[in-house]
């Protein structure tokens, strides 16, 4: 258990190197779908779609566009290198501690009996 | 270097569709959890949280895979290799629910479009496949990252064509210039350029883990005892 104890602490460090430092090279391009949502579009440089015709016209935006974490920054911190790298910390420890939280939550508690016997 | 929406966006797809679709992953999951409580222990538990935030850290990296356009990985097959498929999907599915309710992507009336594009038919399929390939593989590091590799590649177009199904039944416009065949191959030819940056990833990944910890990699784990019932729920 201890050991499983180190892995996972590992395994969050390496998340959060990725989140916090090495998502800013990531790619600032448009992603596959959102390449192809906007085929046939104008697009200004904000991402707006000022014309033509194409999946994403009628996109709106978030309900949650005005969360201080929206499109993985924080709100108020203008550098934007410490602002990406923060929310993708945040989101890190966020999702580990929702998923682990529930996944423990919801951890049958298994019996050697109900173990043996693992059908459909 | 502002990261776009990742996923769809509210209004994109129509009411009635966006809402079958809720459905549809609403019921999924509860069937996913009541399927994966039996693989969830003390151990499983832990690891599945890491694998949803290794998951959440690794989607924002996106990768060029075209010029002007970008990919990021959906997670499938590395959270089915490593925790199984039911609580894979839901791994990848507290993914997309943290995104949506947190970072504003992908809107929340398209939530149960997004899972059920990467977290049910992604994992399914990746799971597929891995069932399959892992009975002719070895069961090593080596044979661990092709099954991820292929695996990978093939959940990632299933999902793209997904979509394009879920466009094809509720797309909110009547496009112009060029029909749902030519996004289907659009979207299929980034998705496979986007699968394979995927699948390195999650080869890389997995073989990691299964050189550091191979007991705690399920498909190392739940196929010494390969049982016909389970591969039967799988594909269902």
């Amino acid at each position: 258990m201890k050991k499983t104890t180190w892995f996972i602490l590992g395994g969050l460090l390496v998340a959060l190197l990725l989140a916090g430092v090495v998502s800013n090279f990531a790619s600032g391009s448009p992603d596959g779908l959102d390449s192809a949502s906007t085929k046939g579009c104008t697009v200004d440089e904000n991402d707006e779609i000022t014309g033509g015709s194409c999946m994403a016209q009628n996109a709106k935006d978030s309900e949650t566009a005005d969360s201080p974490f929206a499109d993985y920054g924080i709100s108020g911190i203008d550098n934007a290198y410490v602002s990406t790298g923060l929310a993708g910390v945040a989101g890190v420890l966020l999702t580990f501690a929702i998923g682990g939280g529930l996944f423990w939550l919801a951890r049958g508690r298994r019996s050697p009996a109900e173990a043996g016997e693992r059908k459909g | 270097m502002e990261a776009v929406a990742l996923h769809i966006s509210n209004g994109v797809l129509n009411g009635p569709v966006s809402a079958i679709y809720g459905v549809i992953a609403l019921v999924a999951l509860a069937y996913c959890v009541s399927r994966g409580r039996r693989d969830l222990d003390d151990r499983l538990a832990p690891m599945a949280g890491l694998v949803a935030a290794f998951i959440f850290a690794v989607q924002m990296l996106n990768f060029p895979v075209l010029p002007g356009v970008s990919g990021h990985l959906l997670g499938g097959a590395m959270a089915a290799l490593l925790v199984g498929p039911w609580v894979g999907a839901l791994c990848v599915s507290v993914v997309l629910i943290v995104q949506a309710l947190v970072f504003a992507d992908g809107g929340v009336t398209a939530l149960g479009a997004n899972v059920t594009n990467m977290a049910l038919v992604g994992t399914a399929v990746a799971y597929l496949l891995i069932f399959l390939l892992l009975r002719v593989l070895p069961r090593t590091p080596a044979g661990l990252g092709i099954t991820a590799f292929v695996a990978s590649v093939v959940a990632v177009v299933a999902a793209s064509q997904s979509f394009v199904l879920q466009y094809a039944l509720g797309g909110t416009t009547e496009l112009e210039h060029y029909g749902l065949g030519s996004v289907a191959g659009i979207m299929a030819g980034t998705h496979i350029l986007i699968g394979i940056g995927e699948g390195l990833i999650a080869a890389v990944t997995v073989m990691t883990v299964a050189k550091t910890r191979p007991d705690l990699v399920y498909a190392l784990r739940g196929l010494k005892r390969v049982q016909p019932a389970t591969a039967q729920g799988v594909a269902a």
